[in-house]
């Protein structure tokens, strides 16, 4: 055995890795090699250091209250447990929710999202609001985009099978949307489409189902715990665009995207 | 899919207290690896949300061997997507390993074989962790994976998604790495540990 082999196998041997014939080879090595032994005496030695500091963290108990709220429990556990951002409850139609954290650490600042639904419930008002939901649930951390790319092709196949509709995937990267990726989110329960967009730090959670609220042509308004949220139907589809973007630039946004949609069929 | 969605609510809570027996004794560990690799408290705690979201996701598909190394995958592969999102190369590509002018000089540069070099001080944990946290990735990673996670190498393998081989030449660079910060940051209480 030479030093090279040496001065990473005597780290196995530190950590009780290696199997007895190599433990010898490499003790005999060490003994016929003063440098090689000063690197094992070393090492042992900070291993030990090592082990003797405290290098373990301890999750803040905030955290496991977070990550306990997401897990789906007995409604007389849950209310004993479960930990929630203040600024995300409602009292109201949560239950279908049931498994996912309302909280979330990520800044409110950040995201907008346009969803396609196949929807049965034609309450503006609740439909709203359940979108609303979805995009402060989308900010969580990791839990916007389930596959994330800004390849329209890419973004587009992959809700085959998914959802009953296949959502348009516009790329507005030019006029200065990023597409970042898809979603598969719920509402009501139901599977829905999400294409997530971004400005500058804004998502935009683009919602899309065949039927979501109820059906006009005309861009409806309206601002959610205050979120603005953009509704309208084109092409046997609802969209629905949610962004904490200010009211211009989310018009902006959904002018574009109907524009492109009826430019092209996908 | 879309079976598995519309699975009643019973099966969920079910499936939910299994993986909350299973999954969350390793809390602390799943968290101490997200402090090191992103570097600040509130990324981690974001990093770590996310893994047991995406565990709990995948909780059905879980087939072993063992949780704790495969919700620290999960773990790695949340916060290399994170960086990656940023557009930051935080988690170096695999083949940092063989290219040496990707790293600082002084952090690797092998110590004299004197005794004194070969010494080691005596540093306080603060110092220790923070020595840690300074070196490079992928050194970092399999050194909390060993030291803080303490899995063994086959482990460390699944969980960074390299051969044994790597693991032992990266604990080999890292510790090497950590040796000469260590005997270079300043110690509040000089000293040498034999």
């Amino acid at each position: 055995m030479n030093c090279a082999e040496c001065e990473v196998l005597l780290h196995a041997l530190i950590d009780g890795e290696l199997d007895a014939g190599h433990a010898r080879d490499v003790e005999a090595h060490v003994a016929s090699c003063a440098g090689c032994a000063e690197k094992l005496k070393t090492f042992r030695a900070m291993r030990e250091a090592m082990t003797q500091a405290d290098l373990k963290e301890r999750a803040p108990a905030h955290l496991r209250g977070r990550i306990e709220a997401m897990l789906p429990v007995p409604p007389a556990q849950a209310s004993a447990e479960v930990v929630r951002p203040k600024q995300f409850m409602r009292p109201s139609r949560r239950s279908f929710f049931g498994g996912f954290a309302l909280g979330t650490a990520l800044s409110a600042a950040v995201a907008a999202t346009l969803v396609f639904t196949v929807f049965t419930s034609g309450d503006e008002q609740v439909v709203a609001d359940e979108v609303v939901s979805a995009h402060i649930r989308s900010l969580q951390p990791g839990h916007l985009m389930d596959v994330e790319t800004s390849d329209q092709h890419t973004v587009k196949p992959w809700f085959d099978g998914k959802v009953d509709v296949a959502p348009p995937v516009i790329d507005l990267t030019a006029e200065g949307f990023t597409l970042l990726g898809g979603r598969l989110d719920y509402i009501d329960g139901e599977p829905v489409a999400s294409v997530v967009y971004k400005r500058r730090k804004h998502v935009i959670n683009l919602f899309v189902a065949q039927r979501l609220g109820t059906a006009h042509a005309k861009v409806t308004d309206r601002t959610v715990q205050g979120y603005n949220v953009r509704h309208w139907s084109a092409g046997g589809l609802d969209f629905w665009a949610v962004s904490d973007l200010d009211p211009v630039e989310l018009d902006e946004f959904v002018q574009k995207i109907s524009a492109a949609f009826r430019g092209s069929p996908s | 899919m879309r079976d598995a969605m519309m699975a009643d609510a019973n099966a969920e809570q079910e499936k939910a207290r299994r993986f909350r027996d299973a999954a969350l004794p390793y809390l602390d560990d799943v968290f101490a690896l997200a402090r090191y690799l992103m570097r600040n408290a509130a990324d981690a705690e974001d990093a770590v949300q996310e893994c047991y979201l995406r565990a709990l996701r995948h909780f059905d598909s879980y087939r072993g061997p063992a949780m704790k190394p495969w919700l620290l995958a999960i773990l790695r592969n949340v916060c290399n997507a994170e960086f990656v999102r940023r557009g930051k190369q935080e988690m170096a590509p695999d083949d940092a390993d063989d290219d040496p002018a990707s790293e600082q000089p002084p952090l690797w540069q092998e110590p004299l074989a004197s005794p004194e070099a070969a010494l080691l001080r005596r540093q306080d944990d603060e110092t220790v962790r923070r020595l840690v946290a300074a070196l490079p990735q992928p050194f970092r990673e399999v050194i909390v994976l060993r030291e803080v996670n303490e899995l063994s190498y086959q482990e460390i393998a699944e969980v960074a998604g390299v051969p044994v081989g790597t693991v032992m030449s990266r604990l080999a660079r890292g510790r090497s790495m950590l040796r000469s910060a260590w005997n270079g940051a300043e110690a509040k209480s000089p000293g040498a540990v034999s």
